[in-house]
This record gives C-alpha cells, sequence and structure tokens, in this order.
C-alpha cells in the first residue's frame, strides 16, 4: 500500500504516494520528476544519488522514502537559479570536472555540503568530502581542483 | 510484495519483530537487501522514538543511543574517545546515516565502530532493558538493541587502528583496537579487539594475556606480537586473503600498540 | 594546467595556425553535467513503464534439463516470462555485421550455459521488486558440467567443449586459422646467433570497465508501429543493426536514441540490453526497461579479457635487438563478442614500436567458461603493451643497459620497415623517450640525446622486407576464403622462403595454392618448438668471438640452402645502427646481467606449450577437434 509523504524538494513543499520499501532517489526520480541524481549502485557505493537532507549528505538509494517526511531535500536540480549557476558549477565547466557526467550531480551535492560547513577546505578536506562519490572518468584531481576553486570564487564574491 | 511498519517506540518496534521482519536503523545496509529484492525477509520495522539518537552521560558510563549515527558520535565532545572510529565508517553520506546498533550487526568486513566498542567492553542495553556484554551480544546477534553503555577510557589508553586500501574511505583489511589499561607502569587488564579477521568482530585473548604485566616498547610486546593471530582463521575476501591478513596483523598490531603511524 | 605543445618537434608537419590545440574549449555538453539535466538513456520518463530482470545461470557450465516458470507467470505484477524460443533469431555475434564470424552467442540461453550469469529467461513485471521475485520463483533444473576457465587449459585435447560454434575452444579466423600468425625474417637463425637470449611471461587479468551508469535500455511503442529506443550504447548502429536482426524487423522500425553515456570504456558496445527491451516492448505493446543493477553489471558485464604473453627476444650484447617472438593467448570467455577482433589488433601491434628484422607471432583468441569479454580502451593493445614494456626493462638488465637507451636504441624511425610490411611514418618514440627522460631529470648519453626518429631510418635491410621463412607451401598465413575445402599444395614457389622484398600480397609468386590445413614445414624455424633436446637458451654475455659456445637449433640443418643464417648477423642488418645510433650507446656493458634474468629451459618449455593435441602440429591451423 501507498503511502503519503511531505517534504520540500529544493525549497518547495512537496507531496507524493511512496511504494512500500521505496528509496529516496526512486521516489524523487519517479515521483517527482527531479532526474539529477543518478542511480549508479543501489547500495551506498558510488555517490551518484547523493541529495542533502537538511544540508547532510545523503546517498538517496538508501534512504527509506519516508523517513524524509517533514525534512528538506536539496538536489543538483536546485543548485542554480534558472541560468544562474552556483560557482560549484562554474568552477566544475570551467575546469574541465565533468566528462561522462553522471557522477556530477552527486559530486556537486556533496561538495555543496562540504563548502556550507567549510568555506575554506584545504585539499584533504576536499578530498574526504567526496570520498564517498565514485567517479570512473576524470580522475578526481579536475573535481577537487574545481571545488578548491568555487570556494576561492566565493570567498572572493 | 515488502510492508514497512514504524512505531513510536523501540518497545513496540521490537514486539512487532519475527524471523520475517528487519529493523531499520540508518539503513546502510538494509536498503541495499531491499533494493536488490532480498527474499529473506518481507517486512521493514522501525521506529520514531526519539530517545535512540540521545547521548546520555549516566554516571561513571555514557549510554549511547543504538540510532546515534557515525557523523552525531563525530559531532559529539563526549564521544571523542569513539572519532577514530566512527570516521573509519564510510564516506561522510555513510556517516551521515550509519547508526551504532547497524553496526554491532554488520556482517564481515565491516563492524569497525563495535571494534572500539569491544575493546572497551561495553555493554549492550535491549530494548527489552536487558544488559549483556558486546561479547555476548555478538555472539548471537538477535534482538533489538537500545543502547550501548560505555566507560570514558582515561589518558591516551585506547588505540583504534583501521587498515584499507582505499584512502580515505575503503574497507577494512582489518582493523584493532586496543584499551591498554595499566597498574603501577605495567599493563594489566588489557582488552584488544580486531575487525573483519573472523565472522564477528573479536576480542584476542592470546594478544591479551601477552601483554599482562610487560612494559609497553618493543621489547614488552613481542610475546604479544608472535600471539597477534593465534586462534584466528581470518577469511578470504576480495579485499585481502586470510593468508594476507594473518601475515600483516602483527606490523599493524605492533604500529597499534606502540602509537606508530603507518606512513 | 595547459598542455605543452612543443614547436620544436615535427616543425613541418604542423601548422601554427591551430586554435583549439593547447587552449582549454568549454565541451558542449557540460551545462548538462552540471545542473543534472543531460538526458542519459534512464532520464525519460514513461507511463506504466514495465522492468525487466533475468534468470542467469549459476554455473559456469551447465546443461538446462529443464525450466520451470509456472510459478513465477502466476506471481503479482509479472506480465510476461521470455525465453530462447520467444527471440526470432536468438544467435548472434556481434560482427556479424560486417561479416566476421559465427553467431555463437544467444540472446537467452537454451539448452546449455557457458558462463556464471547467463541470461536463460527474462521476467517483465510492473516493479523490478516484482520482477526479481519472480526470478526467484523460476525452477531451473541444471546438470553441471565440467567447465575450464584458463586459456591454455581451454586448449588441451581433454578440455571441455565452450562454445559449441567452435569446438576447438578457439575462434576460426576465416573459418581456417585458429590464430593469428606474423612472420617476418627469421627469428630461430637470429635466436642462435643472438648473444642473450631473453624470454619472459606476463599476464593481465579481466578488468571491469565499472562505468558509474549501469548498462540498459529502455523500448516505447511509438504510434506510428515504431519502437523508440533510449540505450545506453556506445554504438548505436550496432545495436540498432543487431536489434534488427534479432527481431527479425526492419531497421527502419527502430528509432534509437543514444550517443549520453554515463562512461562506457568498451563495455557498453555489447547490445544485448537492446534487443531484449525491444523484444519485450513488442511482446507487451508496453515501455519496457531493461537495466543492470551493479552487482550485474560487475558479473554479467563483459570485462576487458585476460591475456597471457610470452615474449621471447635475441639481443646482442650492444642492446640491438635482433628477434622478437610471441606466443599470445586471449580469454574471449564463453562467446566471441570482439576478442577474434582485439587479437587481430594486437597481432597488428607486434612487435612494438621496435624496429626489429626477425618478428614471429602466434596469437589464440581461445574460449572459456569465464564472462564473455569485450571492449575495453586499447583492447588487444594494453596487454601486450605491458608484456613489451616490461620485456624491455628485463632486456634492459639483461644486457646492463639504460631503459630508455635501449629504447631508443631500438625504436622505430621514419623509413624502416615494419613486420607488417609497412613503413614505419611518423616515428615519435624517441623524441618521446628524450622528453620523458628530460621531465623526469635522467641523464642520457650524448648520442641517446642526439638521436632522431628522422634520421637513419630505413637505411639499408631496415627499410625492407627480409626474406622470410615459410611453411611448405610457400605461405606465411596467406588468408584463405572462407568455405573453401584445402587443396592439395600446387608444388610451386620458393619453399621455406620468401625472398626479400616480398609484399604481403604475394599470391602472384606463387600461384594462387590455398593455404593448407596445416603449417607444419620447418616448424622448428618458425615457431618456439623447444621439446626433448631443445637447446638451452644461452646465459648470460656470449663473446663473439667464442660463438662455437652457442648452442645449434635444431632445424637449422634442414633449413633451405640461402637461408641466409650464419654466425654474422645479416649484412642488411649489420648496417643499421650505423649512423642512426652513435656506437658509443652500443657498447657492451661492464656489467654482468645476472643469470637468474636469462630464464632456460623452464622458460623454453613455456613457449612448447602452443596448442598441444595428439599428433598434430601446435602451430595447426583449422583442424577440428569435433
Ligand atoms: C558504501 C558503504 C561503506 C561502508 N563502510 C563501512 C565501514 O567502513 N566500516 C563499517 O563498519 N561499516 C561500513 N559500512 C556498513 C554500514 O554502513 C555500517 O556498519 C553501519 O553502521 C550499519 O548501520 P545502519 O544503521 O546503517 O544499519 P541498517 O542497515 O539499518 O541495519 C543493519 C543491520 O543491523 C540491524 N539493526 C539496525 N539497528 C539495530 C538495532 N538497534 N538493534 C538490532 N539490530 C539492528 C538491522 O536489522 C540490520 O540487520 C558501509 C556501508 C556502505 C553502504
Ligand atoms: S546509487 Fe546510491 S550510492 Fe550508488
Ligand atoms: S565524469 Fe564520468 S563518472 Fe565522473
Amino acid at each position: 500500500m501507498k503511502s503519503p509523504v511531505t517534504f520540500r524538494l529544493n525549497g518547495s513543499e512537496t507531496a507524493v504516494f511512496v511504494d512500500p520499501g521505496a528509496n529516496l532517489l526512486d521516489v524523487l526520480r519517479r515521483g517527482c520528476g527531479d532526474l539529477s541524481p543518478k542511480y549508479g549502485c543501489g547500495q551506498g557505493g558510488c555517490g551518484a544519488c547523493t541529495v542533502l537532507i537538511d544540508g547532510e549528505p545523503h546517498v538517496s538509494c538508501l534512504v527509506l522514502a519516508e523517513t524524509v517526511a517533514g525534512r528538506s531535500v536539496e538536489t543538483t536540480g536546485g543548485l542554480s537559479n534558472g541560468p544562474d549557476l552556483h560557482p560549484l558549477q562554474r568552477a566544475f565547466i570551467e575546469g574541465f570536472a565533468a566528462q561522462c557526467g553522471y557522477c556530477t550531480p552527486g559530486m556537486l551535492m556533496a561538495a555543496k555540503a562540504l563548502l556550507d560547513r567549510n568555506p575554506n577546505p584545504t585539499r584533504p578536506e576536499v578530498e574526504e568530502a567526496i570520498s564517498g562519490n565514485l567517479c570512473r572518468c576524470t580522475g578526481y584531481e579536475p573535481i577537487v581542483d574545481a571545488i578548491l576553486e568555487a570556494a576561492k570564487q566565493r570567498g572572493a564574491a | 510484495m515488502l510492508e514497512v511498519q514504524t512505531y513510536p517506540t523501540i518497545g513496540e518496534a521490537a514486539g512487532a519483530m519475527d524471523d520475517q521482519a528487519r529493523f531499520l536503523g540508518g539503513g546502510t545496509l538494509i536498503m541495499n537487501r531491499v533494493n536488490y529484492g532480498d527474499p529473506r525477509f518481507n517486512r521493514i520495522v522501525r521506529t520514531t522514538d526519539a530517545s535512540l539518537a540521545e547521548i546520555r552521560v549516566e554516571g561513571e558510563r555514557l549510554e549511547v543511543g543504538a540510532g546515534v549515527t557515525m557523523a552525531a558520535i563525530l559531532a559529539s565532545r563526549d564521544l571523542d574517545f569513539l572519532a577514530p572510529a566512527a570516521r573509519a565508517v564510510g564516506g561522510p553520506a555513510i556517516r551521515n546515516m550509519a547508526s551504532v546498533g547497524g553496526n554491532l550487526m554488520a556482517p564481515h568486513p565491516y563492524g569497525d565502530l563495535a571494534v572500539a566498542l569491544l575493546a572497551l567492553d561495553a555493554v549492550v542495553r535491549m530494548a527489552s532493558g536487558e544488559e549483556l556484554g558486546l561479547e555476548d551480544f555478538l555472539a548471537r546477534r538477535n534482538g533489538v538493541v537500545r543502547s550501548l553503555l560505555v566507560r570514558r577510557p582515561r589518558g591516551d589508553e585506547f588505540r583504534f587502528r583501521k587498515v584499507s586500501r582505499v584512502k580515505p574511505k575503503g574497507v577494512s583489511v582489518m582493523s584493532m583496537a586496543a584499551h591498554l589499561t595499566r597498574s603501577a607502569g605495567r599493563l594489566s587488564g588489557v582488552r584488544v579487539a580486531y575487525g573483519a579477521m573472523a565472522s564477528t568482530p573479536v576480542r584476542v585473548r592470546a594478544v591479551e594475556s601477552a601483554l599482562e604485566g610487560v612494559s609497553l616498547d618493543h621489547a614488552g610486546i613481542a610475546a604479544a606480537l608472535s600471539a597477534a593471530t593465534e586462534g584466528l582463521d581470518p577469511p578470504d575476501d576480495p579485499i585481502a586473503s586470510g593468508w594476507y591478513r594473518r601475515e600483516v596483523a602483527p606490523v599493524h598490531l605492533r604500529r597499534l600498540l606502540l602509537g606508530e603511524d603507518a606512513r | 594546467m595547459h598542455a605543452e605543445y612543443r614547436k620544436d618537434l615535427f616543425a613541418d608537419e604542423r601548422s601554427d595556425d591551430f586554435d583549439v590545440v593547447g587552449k582549454p574549449v568549454i565541451r558542449q555538453d557540460i551545462l548538462g553535467h552540471v545542473t543534472g539535466r543531460s538526458k542519459f538513456y534512464d532520464d525519460h520518463a514513461f507511463d506504466g513503464l514495465l522492468h525487466m530482470r533475468c534468470v542467469r545461470s549459476p554455473h559456469h557450465r551447465a546443461r538446462i534439463r529443464s525450466v520451470d516458470s509456472s510459478a513465477a507467470e502466476r506471481q503479482d505484477g509479472v506480465v510476461r516470462v521470455l525465453g530462447g524460443r520467444d527471440v526470432p533469431v536468438n544467435t548472434n555475434t556481434l560482427l556479424s555485421l560486417i561479416n566476421f564470424g559465427r553467431d555463437d552467442e544467444p540472446l537467452l540461453a537454451t539448452g546449455k550455459v557457458g558462463y556464471v550469469g547467463q541470461p536463460i529467461l527474462a521476467i517483465v513485471a510492473t516493479s523490478v521488486r516484482a520482477a526479481q521475485e519472480a526470478v526467484d520463483a523460476v525452477k531451473v533444473d541444471y546438470e553441471e558440467l565440467p567447465h575450464v576457465l584458463d586459456v591454455e587449459e581451454a586448449l588441451k585435447p581433454e578440455a571441455p567443449i565452450v562454445n559449441d560454434e567452435y569446438p576447438n575452444n578457439t575462434f576460426d579466423y576465416f573459418d581456417t586459422y585458429d590464430h593469428q600468425k606474423l612472420r617476418f625474417g627469421d627469428v630461430e637463425t637470429a635466436f642462435s646467433r643472438a648473444d642473450h637470449v631473453v624470454e619472459g611471461e606476463y599476464q593481465m587479468s579481466p578488468i571491469e570497465q565499472a562505468p558509474i551508469e549501469t548498462c540498459g535500455a529502455i523500448a516505447a511503442p511509438e504510434t506510428s508501429d515504431r519502437i523508440t529506443v533510449h540505450t545506453s550504447t556506445q554504438a548505436l548502429f550496432f545495436s540498432v543493426g543487431v536489434t534488427a536482426k534479432q527481431l527479425d524487423i526492419s531497421s527502419a522500425r527502430l528509432h534509437f536514441i543514444g550517443g549520453t553515456v554515463g562512461g562506457g570504456f568498451g563495455g557498453k558496445v555489447d547490445s544485448h540490453h537492446e534487443p531484449l527491451a525491444a523484444l519485450a516492448c513488442l511482446a507487451t505493446g508496453k515501455p519496457v526497461k531493461y537495466m543492470w543493477d551493479r552487482a550485474e553489471e560487475m558479473q554479467v558485464g563483459g570485462p576487458r579479457g585476460g591475456e597471457r604473453w610470452r615474449i621471447k627476444d635475441g639481443v646482442m650484447r650492444d642492446g640491438r635487438i635482433i628477434a622478437r617472438a610471441f606466443t599470445g593467448f586471449f580469454d574471449a570467455g564463453a562467446y566471441t563478442r570482439l576478442s577474434s577482433y582485439a587479437v587481430q589488433k594486437s597481432t597488428g601491434h607486434l612487435p612494438g614500436p621496435y624496429s626489429i628484422p626477425n618478428v614471429a607471432s602466434n596469437v589464440y583468441c581461445v574460449f572459456t567458461n569465464r564472462t564473455p569479454s569485450t571492449a575495453m580502451r586499447g583492447f588487444g593493445i594494453t596487454a601486450v603493451d605491458f608484456a613489451i614494456e616490461r620485456h624491455m626493462d628485463k632486456v634492459a638488465r639483461v644486457v646492463g643497459m639504460d631503459p630508455i637507451e635501449l629504447r631508443i636504441l631500438n625504436a622505430y624511425r621514419d623509413g624502416d620497415m615494419k613486420a607488417h610490411r609497412r613503413e614505419a611514418k611518423n616515428c615519435a618514440l624517441i623524441e618521446s623517450c628524450q622528453a620523458v627522460a628530460h621531465k623526469a631529470g635522467w641523464r642520457l648519453s650524448a648520442d641517446a640525446a642526439r638521436a632522431s626518429s628522422k634520421t637513419g631510418g630505413g637505411e639499408g635491410a631496415s627499410g625492407v622486407i627480409p626474406e622470410t621463412v615459410t611453411d611448405d607451401e610457400g605461405r606465411i598465413g596467406e588468408r584463405r576464403r572462407s568455405g573453401l575445402a584445402p587443396e592439395p599444395f600446387s608444388g610451386q614457389g620458393t619453399r621455406g622462403l620468401l625472398p626479400e622484398g616480398h609484399s604481403s600480397n604475394n599470391s602472384s609468386a606463387f600461384g594462387n595454392a590455398p593455404q593448407r590445413e596445416d603449417m607444419e614445414a620447418e616448424i622448428e624455424r618458425l615457431g618456439f618448438k623447444g621439446g626433448p633436446g631443445a637447446p638451452p637458451t644461452p646465459r648470460g654475455p656470449v663473446d663473439e668471438a667464442a660463438s662455437g659456445a652457442r648452442p645449434t637449433v635444431p632445424g637449422e640443418t634442414s633449413r633451405p640452402a640461402g637461408a641466409g643464417g650464419g654466425p654474422t648477423l645479416p649484412a642488411a642488418y649489420a648496417q643499421r645502427p650505423a649512423g642512426t645510433v652513435d656506437q658509443s650507446i652500443a657498447q657492451p656493458p661492464a656489467q654482468e646481467p645476472a643469470a637468474a634474468e636469462v630464464e632456460s629451459d623452464s622458460a623454453t618449455t613455456h613457449f612448447q606449450r602452443g596448442v598441444r593435441r595428439p599428433g598434430v602440429s601446435r602451430f595447426i591451423s583449422g583442424s577440428r577437434r569435433r
């Protein structure tokens, strides 16, 4: 039997009916039409599905959807305001931090959680923050560089 | 078809359990099984009981709710001695979800926090209120856990070390914890525990007794190093073979005991 | 961090008005990636989408006695259960689209399974969970059969037959040859002349591409009687062709949309998802998604095939490599897919970027009961390159030479004749070595630092095709049209040798006699014959003057006159390094190479291990063990 769940998705009140046992990733993608979080494993191992719940990164494939009732969920789909990109998005574009782009939405969320808490992270702190996110294309260096660059740009702005 | 049942208290949730049900902690392991359609259970039981996420000081002991996450341990000043073990679990997203209760139940090669708790002689408080030593709990691993009771170690008595191939996040080749209590400058009543060296986190009695009454230096720990894997048959898995685990265990034990840095 | 653009090299081949190279250009697809709006195949929503899961073999090799899906069919949410019988053209091979190889792989197995994870039934249901529960409810009765997981075990006569289409456990090139063969010059004579013979065995395990997006496809019916397929494929037109073939429908009915791939690395070319999803779509009239979960991606997804290589080099004291022989085994897994092509690629890559006057190779595409392997970044090249470069280091140690200088000494230069009878052009290994040495602060001798790909190449014999040993038909592995029965040898032509300067297309010189089934003639000289009485490989440096210490090679006596062997270098080759690499680099090293570096009898036996079947040459081409 489906059950109703209400939460905030990228700032907007959202209500959706979920199947028993459904994970948040499926509910966001199929129920809410937010296709930005990606499925890579369904095991918590790749981080492609990373979203923020109350500001903290979670692998949405392992979140029982009904547990987000009343909470706030952020995804990469809500990161930019129309053409107005988040500094992380700009830094990823300029720093070639995405190749196939499949890991990118999860990376951006993990990075956002870090910068929101720690606007001036060190390189090891950035590496730690994205340590749960796999990228098979870039070799990580451009991603770490881009996150550090975004922090710098935000500090300058 | 799967069913999810939510109860307001841990007691009620515990009452709803049977062998077709699984209790949901942070879900990092259970939801994986759900996603992959594990046919061994058809019910998820959860509770909204807020007490599960509490960390309380109870006299000499700290009571850590079973629902406390690794991230919450890292944020707690009272539990700073557990931080190295909590930080060793998964990446940031996993640590925001992974609970203490789930870590006690996590199959090989998981259970890094449980290794630390085992060396600290933690006591498990079940949903029913029954209390039992963590070692006994690990031997039977059933029932719903309400909280853990653990004493704060003194000074630098407590050591934890995790060996993994991927850094900063990686599954255990092994994890090790030691509570190095002393009397009159000599080790006494030491507890040493390993993870990923058996099907559950285990105490290593041969090492513990070899450390009794010795001084904490190269000469003093020599006998303990030779006994590093006595009575153990470490498992083979994709991370490491049992042979490899046995070979390197004495090296890591030495580093743990003497507080040497890995690199 | 921009790429360094070295204008000092190839100045006349590069124009200075490039406006892209060396500068960052914003990727055209990256805005979609950072906003999460790039549409990967799974980012298309369909009303009433059905999901597919497969019943898979738990065994490496087994006969399927019976399949009972009746309970599964009755389960909630199950819409359709598909088996091999439901696939109009169940058996296919990927390269059949270019007429290469025989159809050998069923989309859904019937009768038997050849690897763990091979799909048997595809179950379509209203949810992934319902499909999975139905999969769990299917009862398959297997009779487990012996299996083989090692390439050389698979070549033994008693090995189980992995793939009924190829009962030798080797891919049959052009329906005739069980391996790819390369012959250039005469390795055996050169080995006997070499100061050192250096052997080595190298192996690379299968490697999973592990894209973060798992493979999959969604097929949805259109009102125009077409099927729209969103797919993760890297090879859209392969997938269209394969789907049209296996469903036996016109490709005009297939509307394939792809190109946004969540990481492929070669692992998304196998075209298995599209035909199954499209078949289910036709069978149900509903949109159907077939998506691998991570466990399937890792277990069932075709990896880079494992490879085993043996290399035997004949090396002079000064570091010149005068002969190189290879035996290679490529693990195709249970079905061909692209492995046949990988072997051709690797053969085409030998002997590496080095000018070696005598080269021989036999490379086998072998079937085992492993997951069928497929493409992955440079497949067919990566493992043998690893082997070659490891071996170069070993050679450098044996002759006591700087490993970079050894490479510079032996590198192709413009104008050199490659073992494939094509002229080397635009060579750059010397310059690459120099640049690497410079960056690493590695000191090169003045001569090595001065060497250039543009000078000294193609001089004397290094520019021509050498006299090349052949079989008794005067062939070095000429291709025979498929399907032709072997004809008797015409008896014409120069037996035993192709003259210097022959081209690869030598049919006119020898009439059109087809290749006979086996190439046994002079195998002593063609291959790596060892066996009882095989000579020990020379150990350590041998004084030229005391060349009597050099072993003789069996078969030397049977060599036709005029084979140009003998204790001295062929005049043609001896000229080659002169003027190209200063002799000072080529001075024999003072250091004695460690004896252990030169493997002897044991390694020689390695080379005997080609294909061993009773009464048959290990260089056989095309005989059947059926
Ligand atoms: C990508 C990834 C990386 C990981 N890395 C590590 C690691 O490095 N180290 C490590 O130790 N673990 C690791 N884990 C495993 C796991 O995340 C942790 O062990 C975690 O602590 C499990 O807790 P949970 O709350 O998520 O468990 P759940 O998934 O909720 O439950 C796990 C099991 O415990 C039972 N359970 C949960 N709570 C209770 C309770 N209160 N009483 C009784 N039974 C209970 C459940 O019924 C279930 O059987 C990793 C997991 C993933 C997915
Ligand atoms: S899909 Fe959630 S971590 Fe991989
Ligand atoms: S860009 Fe392809 S996985 Fe990261």
